[in-house]
């Protein structure tokens, strides 16, 4: 806390009006200009049409469809990026560094590419389709397609978190008696904490806008399998551009709102990791 | 506790870090492992505290005469204080200290009360009572490196093992650091072991000092033992500055310029290295009969606790004269004065040719 409030003292860290000015100038263009314009679009419409386009029953399956799916394919890629993670920190195996390649993969990968590439293997027809995993179509399938472009996020937040880790930290803990399940918990997690929140958060965030690979996947089914980002393409396709104004406002809004949540969370956690 | 390291050896990969190492500790001792870095001293700590085993086949670590490979690790209760603390950094204080505690099996789990008595007693203990809420970030160097002591202290240690306990600390810091550590130890008599690379800290605090060079000891003794009668060159180095010449045995003494040393049953011819502390040599304005070197004085430093001349040799040696200001009063010289320097004490080590 006390170091938080040092660093941030404009009067002795230098650079600061310069850095600070810079950083304001490049957010504006980048993100808040394009989010005025969004903004003012939306101003053009009366609350009554507002509603109508970003209430409306669909709209609503649609928030709750992308939002759960996103919060699920997070949740699992934490999970899953963390064990991976570890296991690339940790050990050393035979194509290691194939595997350490093969992470970023998702990133590179036009998303659409993976999309028609997961829709073939989850479809009834497909490798794992057939093997009684028909995923394709259905929300599971969502899921699939957002943990598999979310995945590097948290692999490569954790990954030099573990590399960082003091190895001291675990002999300490198993010198003073605890078991190895219990050093795991006590000890190394929450160290990592932090690394792992912000995974969490940028895979979240990932998710929540993605939109070419679960096109595919989805099969797009209003009600059912429609995300709100696909939603919102259809709206630009019909010309209703107040439409699909008033639902990037809402799904705008609300990311910014569980971002900024998360964020503070991450805050917590750091300060108390010192 | 006594502990006994047997003609253990440890190679990591092509490098060997120990070579048939052989010590005892006596229960209720502090030794230190002294040595340069990459000596093997940590290794060997790490080794007693079972975080290292022993290459196969060579020796074993035995505490109180039974192997430490047999002994299962809640039995061994060994108290480790590392050179970067290691502490938990999202727990405070109280909560880094009572871990220990915590994680013991629920039968031998202290109560929350019995837990709370014992870190605070330990708290007490480093002086550090009104501090048990904060965070190891909010503490200096000193205060961290205490809170890991009482850390390994609560397991109640049989054994408390300190990796350069103070080396991440100032000189100050240091300095009253070890001179506690060594009242603790007589209060509480934890059989210790505390691994250093620097002599005066092994020389203050410890009991008994294992001189370690190149993954092998080179000597065991008291503190004074080692500084007054070091068996080798490497140990005399080590221990403190040392004036080296190059000599030469004939018929019983070893002869440097235009001094003689008594060196009895050293064989004839051979090349001889005499090793001379600074406070052995003595500075005289003339020769009186005797032999001495001529040298001449290059700088004179007197602020400080012994006054430091630096003189060069006839046969051009640096070589390094501590006096003590009374007897630089008697023989005060200045810088250029043309001297002479004796000898009055030297130790000679046979040059080795096996090497």
């Amino acid at each position: 806390m006390r170091f938080t409030a040092r660093v941030s003292n404009p009067g002795r860290a230098p650079g600061f009006g310069l850095s600070l000015g810079f950083a304001a100038a490049w957010l504006g263009l980048a993100i808040l200009l394009p989010v005025a314009a969004l903004a003012a679009k939306a101003s053009g419409l009366t609350w009554r049409e507002f509603a109508e386009a970003a209430l409306s029953e669909r709209a609503l399956a649609a928030y709750r469809l992308t939002v759960l799916a996103s919060l699920a394919a997070a949740a699992l890629n934490a999970v899953f990026g963390f064990v991976a993670a570890w296991s690339l920190a940790r050990y050393s195996f035979p194509g290691k560094r194939l595997v350490d390649a093969l992470v970023d993969l998702p990133f590179a990968l036009p998303t659409a590419v993976s999309g028609i590439a997961l829709t073939a293997i989850y479809s009834s027809g497909g490798w794992l389709g057939g093997l009684g995993l028909p995923l394709a179509f259905t929300p599971a399938g969502v899921v699939v397609a957002l943990t598999f472009i979310g995945l590097p996020f948290v692999i490569r937040t954790v990954q030099p978190a573990i590399e960082d880790l003091d190895p001291g930290l675990e002999e300490a803990a198993r010198l003073l008696g605890a078991s190895p399940a219990r050093t795991f918990v006590s000890v190394l997690l929450p160290a990592l904490r932090p690394a792992l929140l912000t995974g969490f958060a940028m895979a979240f965030a990932r998710a929540l806008g993605e939109y070419g690979s679960v096109v595919f996947i989805s099969g797009n089914l209003p009600l059912k399998t429609e995300i709100a980002p696909l939603l919102i393409m259809s709206r630009l396709e019909q010309f209703d551009y107040a439409g699909a104004t008033a639902l990037s406002v809402v799904l705008m809004g609300g990311s910014f709102l569980m971002l900024f949540g998360i964020n503070a969370l991450d805050a917590r956690a750091r300060r108390n990791a010192g | 506790m006594s502990i006994e390291v047997r003609n253990v050896s440890k190679t990591f990969g092509d490098f060997a870090a120990l070579r048939d190492v052989s010590i005892e500790v006596k229960a209720g001792e502090l030794v230190a492992l002294l040595g340069p870095s990459g000596s093997g001293k940590t290794t060997l700590l790490r080794t007693i505290a079972g975080l290292e085993t022993p290459d196969p086949g060579s020796g074993d670590v035995l505490f109180e005469g039974r192997p430490l490979s047999e002994l299962p690790e809640p039995e061994r209760k060994v108290g480790f204080v590392f050179q970067h603390y290691a502490l938990f950094r999202h727990m405070t204080v109280f909560e880094n200290v009572a871990f220990g505690l915590r994680v013991r099996p629920r039968a031998v789990r202290p109560s929350e009360t019995g837990i709370r008595d014992r870190v605070t007693a330990l708290l007490q203990l480093i002086q550090m009572e009104n501090l048990a809420r904060r965070l190891p970030s909010q503490l200096s160097g000193g205060q961290r490196q205490r809170v890991a002591l009482a850390r390994a202290l609560a397991i109640e240690p049989r054994v408390l093992l300190l990796d350069e306990p103070f080396g991440a600390l100032d000189a100050r810091v240091r300095q009253d650091l070890r001179r506690w550590l060594r009242r603790l130890h007589d209060e509480m008599h934890v059989t210790s072991i505390l691994v250093t690379h620097d002599q005066d800290e092994a020389l203050e605090v410890a009991d008994r000092i294992v001189v370690m060079n190149r993954a092998r000891v080179e000597q065991t003794g008291t503190p004074d033992e080692v500084f007054h009668n070091p068996a080798s060159e490497f140990v005399m180095d080590f221990l403190g500055h040392v004036n080296l010449f190059h000599g030469r045995v004939e018929s019983g003494r070893t002869v440097i310029g235009g001094v003689a040393l008594e060196s009895p049953g050293q064989p004839e011819g051979a090349r001889a290295r005499v090793l001379v502390r600074p406070h052995q040599l003595q500075i005289e304005r003339a020769v009186e009969g005797q032999t001495a070197l001529r040298a001449r004085v290059v700088r004179v430093q007197s602020a400080g606790p012994v006054v430091r001349i630096e003189v060069r040799s006839e046969t051009g040696e640096t070589l390094r004269v501590d006096l003590s200001h009374d007897a630089y009063e008697l023989t005060p010289v200045q810088r250029g004065d043309e001297v002479f320097v004796k000898p009055r004490e030297a130790r000679v080590f046979l040059e080795d040719y096996s090497i």
